[in-house]
């Protein structure tokens, strides 16, 4: 875009809001430039949401400022609302209207005439791939056609910052790869885009940026490769199919890399850093696990992923105490408490 | 491309006012859309109703003597008002599961009225509620009621008891609002619907029931607005008292129950 699209789509100081005892965000500073994607990253319950609905005027912060386009989101929502696009959680239609009908709704709540509101509708179902299903009612459609259309219901004011809340929660991977295409498409086209999700490889390949979030707080921010430089190296990893046998392995590696090895039990599989030493370290793990006569599978050496991230600069693994399911969590926007035993398994 | 221009700078009031009533009546034609395209909701709003006529008046209804004037006479007026008020469950079970399914998040992050997504909602209720009424009217003349006080305390009738559906709606919208879950709402609602619908006049005599009983049954709105009803419709009872406590009661009723809904649609952001 041109040279008057500098400056900043979304300015976030100090927010902070609570629910009760408990602290959903405890002081958010954030800032995205006009035209790029923002990767919020971060486990249910981290505040991800909170935030997004602060930012759509859904919700009001105890403290702090948030401006959305230059306005505040307080003091002038009605404005805010004018610029911005929310798509959820959970795909926000009418399941018994067609896909037509749901976005002219949309069109018409946007003020729009009967014609242009039909002739939006038009587009947005072209351009999300949804002509030969626009006559059939939202019901009928496959779980990534359903969020296909609440993205495009989101853009029928075409919103100039687009927040969209866990975008591909709960979709199978054909559907979340067709999403990623859209939203490739939006960013491609200069929308600034606030996206949340807990999905690593997802904040990956959409953001410009990625924050990640993690009770109420940013506790990292920058490029993908700048996370994954947090690491400091490559990592070893490997399974070890007889879980008895599971910390013997460990205990033989450890001397070779960099700080603890991480072992996970349910998996069966060890990772441990190794900084700069690549494959040297690996030749001397071979040695080392042959000494210790343990049996592994897959040893492999790999570039870190943002999963590394996660479990570096938290120490728990980004999902562990999540929901991975597409079940939209406490309605008020309140963080799901991380003892959530809804008995949920993925 | 269509030329779309969503306008930032803020509109004027009567332009606000303008707005809100589009946005109320497309919200409203959207949920009778909804309505029309459910079998379950043509069921409960209009075979149910029916199902109701027919059972007091042909199985129950040979066993509850009445005072003055036949059964079906004494029942039509107490079906109505109670179908008016069961309407109410569409209305809260709605607004559960557009609060759940994040339809009232969207709409709330829209440059809409936000009071639209609550007026809309009642407006539609409203026209449900009539179409349901005129069915039973028209039932009941098929198995033997008649409006025996002419036309216009006929309408009055069924104005009073619109009203009273609206009422139970505001009512309905706040559980549905606080408790915004779906089947939490629905039992919650036969809990308080079901006795102060079935512990009043509408299917009988409230003498026939035991003293602690009457006590109740005898204070309670539905009994007031169901007793004007059946003056109104039938004629040879007294009016004024039961249609001042009615009114005395809806008035309440809103005043009460309207701020605490709009509140809890404020709140359930």
């Amino acid at each position: 875009m041109s040279e008057g699209s500098s400056g900043r789509a979304i300015v976030v100081e100090g927010l902070t809001k609570s629910f009760g005892d408990v602290r959903a965000l405890r002081g958010i500073d954030l800032s995205v430039p006009r035209g790029t994607v923002l990767g919020v990253l971060g486990p249910n319950g981290a505040g991800k949401t909170t935030a997004v609905r602060i930012l759509t005027t859904l919700l009001r912060p105890d403290g702090g400022r948030a401006t959305v386009e230059g306005y505040d989101v307080v003091r002038d929502d009605a404005a805010v609302r004018r610029v911005i696009g929310l798509s959820g959680q959970s795909a926000a239609i009418q399941e018994e209207l067609t896909g037509k009908e749901n976005l002219e709704l949309i069109g018409r709540l946007y003020h729009l005439t009967w014609p242009d509101a039909r002739s939006r509708a038009a587009e947005l179902l072209e351009q999300f791939d949804l002509v030969n299903a626009a006559d059939r009612p939202a019901k009928t459609y496959s779980g990534g056609m359903q969020r296909r259309l609440d993205l495009a219901a989101s853009l029928v004011g075409r919103p100039k910052v687009l927040f969209l809340d866990e975008p591909t929660t709960g979709l199978d991977p054909r559907g979340r790869i067709g999403m990623w295409d859209v939203i490739r498409t939006l960013a491609a086209g200069g929308t600034t885009i606030l996206l949340t999700t807990q999905y690593l490889d997802e904040a990956d390949e959409l953001a410009d940026t990625i924050v990640v979030f993690d009770h109420g707080q940013v506790i990292a921010q920058g490029t993908a490769e700048d996370l994954k430089g947090r690491i400091g190296g490559d990592i070893i990893e490997f399974v070890v199919p007889d879980r008895t046998r599971i910390e013997d392995a460990a205990a033989a590696i450890k001397p070779i890399g960099e700080g603890e090895p991480h072992v996970d039990t349910e998996t069966g599989s060890v990772s441990i850093g190794v900084g700069g030493r690549g494959s040297d370290a690996l030749i001397e793990a071979v040695r080392a696990l042959d000494a210790a006569e343990t049996v592994t599978h897959g040893l492999a050496l790999r570039r870190p992923s943002l999963d590394d991230v996660f479990l570096a600069l938290t120490g728990h693994a980004a999902e562990e105490d999540g929901q991975p399911g597409g079940k939209r969590r406490g309605r008020r926007g309140r963080p799901a408490p991380a003892t959530d035993s809804k008995g949920k398994t993925s | 491309m269509t030329a779309v221009a969503v306008l930032e700078a803020a509109p004027s009031l009567s332009t606000q006012a303008r707005w809100a009533t589009i946005d109320t009546l497309t919200i409203a034609r959207r949920n009778l859309i909804v309505w029309y395209r459910v079998p379950a909701y043509i069921f409960f709003s209009v075979v149910q109703p029916v199902i109701f006529v027919l059972l007091f008046r042909f199985v129950f209804g040979g066993a509850i003597p009445v005072k003055g004037t036949t059964y079906v006479q004494y029942l039509l007026p107490g079906i109505i008002g109670q179908t008016a008020a069961f309407a109410s469950f569409g209305t809260a079970i709605a607004l559960a599961q557009e609060l759940q399914k994040g339809v009232i998040d969207r709409l709330r992050s829209m440059p809409m009225a936000r009071s639209a997504v609550l007026t809309g909602r009642l407006v539609a209720d409203t026209v449900r509620m009539l179409i349901t009424i005129l069915i039973i009217v028209a039932v009941g003349y098929a198995v033997g009621f008649r409006f025996t006080n002419g036309v216009l305390p006929a309408l009055w009738m069924i104005l009073l008891a619109t009203v009273f559906g609206i009422a139970i709606c505001c009512i309905a919208a706040f559980t549905g609002l606080a408790i915004g879950d779906e089947e939490s709402v629905q039992s919650f609602g036969l809990v308080w619907l079901f006795p102060l619908t079935f512990v009043s006049s509408a299917f009988v005599p409230i003498s026939t029931m035991p003293g602690w009983l009457q006590a109740f049954a005898n204070n309670q709105p539905v009994t007031h607005v169901i007793n004007a009803m059946r003056a109104l419709a039938l004629g040879h009872l007294p009016v004024q008292a039961n249609m001042l406590k009615s009114i005395a009661w809806l008035a309440g009723i809103f005043i009460v129950f309207i701020p605490l809904s709009v509140r809890a649609y404020k709140r359930a952001a």
